[in-house]
């Protein structure tokens, strides 16, 4: 930065040692404040974690594992919440998972740069990133509506449909990853392409793609917004999915709002459980990734 | 020509004990017919094709359904209903605008809190932290993203809106009732419920995804530029301000708008803490008011068939509608980035 003005050329050395000092002054003042910034993340983070964990194992007794939802003010658990979000979530990645692994393949594989591939490309983007509450609705005037009853499968159904973006986007990228050489070398040798796909590139990428799956296992575990109206909720054990089903984050919901303390101390065990599975997979996802890499 | 025959049987047999004992060529592995290995090739490539197709139809299936099923009150209403401020559905009368207002405000002043976070969040990862450090921390905020809403949701709820209240919106008030203007921004009940606590747990859930995106663009900002700009005898800030800002503003704002994303569709956190009132008469920021999401995670379930849904679903439209221009915008601007990064380096 040149001053073209007669005091510049002049060694005015007050002026310029303020100048430098108001500079620093600025510099320490702009990373004290970004400092402040991560700290203010964090803090966020450890009260959550705390408050949970506190609050949390409190109300966490065998009792609330194992028994069912009970009336307000009455003694019960969340044992059918629990087992209704396991069932659904379980489902849910049992349907998402390959639909998204094949159209990931797709995507890597088949026909990177083609106009389809890059229309799924960025549709999966907005997917990835849109309101989940609206997947809900989808799925409500799909089958929730047609079939007039909300029922388990709804639910599976709109999970699955959060599962697929996770899947197809961390599916790709790994596949990515994996060096041409490798493909070339399979083809070399008269291997056919779904072969050179599913024991060559699949299996070199295959800790990215389950990394992808414990990531969208843990997405799903927590989603309340799209069960709310596909599968409802239930009080009572049920397995049959063509019932309204309980899960773990729609009873949290319940209870939570509710003015009786009983259900807030389930729903505080409730949430103590969500948050570790989902932190847990998280973290899980994390150590695969890493101990591949 | 015998004789290399001979050479050949003996190289093959190599292995066996006695040069006398030729034993025959092992016959050829069984070969698959080439018919067979085709047709499941084919139908690999068509499920992955199928696959993805399936994809892109989700996104148009959700369109398609949500104006088919909004279309009572699209019908009724039009454009007006982003306008009418009425929802009675005892009247069977509705309009959006409470919603929309609520989404917007609660929105916008979760980017006030969380861009500014979120870029000191970013230059500290990229610009000051020890190396050691860098991996940890940034996982610890990533962490931050994972955790469930309906978490968020409860402990705002329950433990952040009363200490809010206490701590923040009594003094507030106290301060700035009979200023003008803000004196009414803050005017209204102190609970610790409306649109400023959602506001500020949505400034919370989206400061994860706007910082990894900065650090991350931060992170590919070339060394040759900073270097030549500490070289010169810059400081820190005015590298981060005046040469990596500069060269990655496109990836900042495709953050900002991947965050804005999150935050207009956010649902559970701020049902839990908005207050689920559809009133506008008062602007202030305490109190109780209704977002779009939130709307419909507590009417919906319950709502008659008609026009109430159709309403509802209308207002999942217009949401929709939303966070699709504004991740568009958020994916252009990323893309941009990349396409610039190549360019450039």
């Amino acid at each position: 930065m040149s001053v073209a003005q007669p005091q510049a050329s002049t060694f005015d050395d007050a002026g310029r040692l303020a100048k430098f000092q108001s500079r620093r002054r600025v510099n320490q003042l702009a990373l004290f404040m970004a400092m402040s910034a991560m700290a203010f993340g964090l803090v966020w983070l450890v009260w959550i974690l705390w408050e949970t964990l506190r609050l949390g194992l409190s109300g966490l007794t065998w009792m609330a594992l194992t028994e069912m939802t009970p009336a307000p003010n009455d003694l019960g658990g969340i044992a059918n919440a629990i087992f209704g979000s396991l069932m659904m979530v379980t489902l849910a990645t049992c349907i998402g998972t390959p639909i998204g692994v094949m159209a990931g393949i797709y995507l890597a594989e088949y026909a990177p740069k083609s106009m389809l591939a890059k229309t799924t490309r960025f549709v999966n983007d907005i997917l990835l990133s849109a309101p989940s509450i609206v997947i809900g609705l989808f799925v409500y005037t799909l089958v929730v509506a047609r079939f007039k009853s909300f029922s388990g499968w709804a639910g599976v159904v709109a999970l699955s449909l959060i599962v697929i973006p996770v899947v197809i986007r961390t599916t790709e990228n790994m596949l990515q990853l994996v060096p041409a050489g490798l493909r070339e070398a399979a083809y070399a040798l008269g291997t056919p392409k779904w072969k050179v796909i599913l024991s060559i590139t699949l299996r070199a990428a295959r800790a990215g793609v389950v990394t992808g799956v414990l990531l969208a296992v843990a997405r799903i575990s927590g989603e309340t917004a799209p069960l709310l109206f596909t599968a409802l909720s239930n009080q009572f054990w049920t397995s049959s999915l063509s019932e309204p089903m309980a899960s773990l984050p729609v009873t949290i919901f319940k209870f939570a709002m509710s003015p009786y303390q009983n259900w807030q101390e389930l729903a505080w065990a409730g949430v103590f459980l969500i948050t570790v599975a989902v932190l847990g997979l998280n973290i899980l996802a994390r150590v695969v990734t890493r101990r591949e890499h | 020509m015998s004789h290399t025959l001979s050479d050949h049987e003996v190289i093959l047999t190599a292995g066996a004990s006695s040069p006398g004992l030729v034993k025959p060529m092992n016959p050829p592995p069984p070969s698959y017919s080439p018919t067979l290995g085709n047709l499941v090739d084919k139908l690999f490539g068509w499920s992955a094709f199928a696959a993805a197709c399936l994809t892109l139809l989700l996104l148009f299936g959700i369109l398609l359904s949500l104006v088919i099923g909004a279309w009572p009150a699209i019908d009724a209403y039009g454009l007006s209903f982003l306008t009418r401020t009425v929802w009675d559905p005892v009247k069977n009368d509705y309009g959006g605008l409470v919603m929309i207002y609520g989404t917007l405000a609660t929105s916008a002043i979760a980017l006030v809190i969380a861009v500014p976070v979120s870029f000191g969040i970013a230059l500290f990862l990229t610009e000051l932290s020890p190396a050691w450090l860098k991996r940890p921390l940034g996982t610890a905020i990533e962490l931050l993203a994972a955790i469930p809403s309906i978490v968020y949701g409860m402990w705002g709820l329950l433990v952040f809106g009363p200490i809010l209240a206490s701590w923040v919106q009594a003094p507030l008030q106290k301060w700035l009732t009979g200023v003008p203007y803000l004196g009414a921004l803050v005017s209204g009940p102190p609970v610790g419920i409306g649109i400023l606590s959602a506001g500020i747990i949505l400034a919370i859930m989206i400061i994860p995804f706007i910082a990894s995106v900065m650090r991350d663009v931060f992170e590919v900002t070339p060394p040759m530029l900073k270097e030549s700009a500490y070289g010169l005898g810059s400081t820190t800030w005015e590298v981060v301000t005046q040469v990596v800002l500069p060269y990655t503003k496109a990836g900042v704002v495709g953050g900002v708008m991947l965050g804005l994303g999150r935050a207009l569709g956010e649902t559970m956190a701020v049902t839990f803490v908005i207050g689920n009132m559809n009133q506008l008469n008062s602007l202030s920021v305490f109190e109780a008011a209704n977002s779009i999401a939130s709307a419909l995670a507590n009417e919906f379930a319950e709502a008659g068939e008609g026009l109430h849904q159709a309403s509802l679903i209308y207002l999942g439209l217009i949401l929709f509608f939303i966070t699709f221009v504004v991740l568009t915008i958020s994916k252009i601007m990323l893309a941009r980035m990349q396409r610039g990064e190549g360019a450039k380096s």
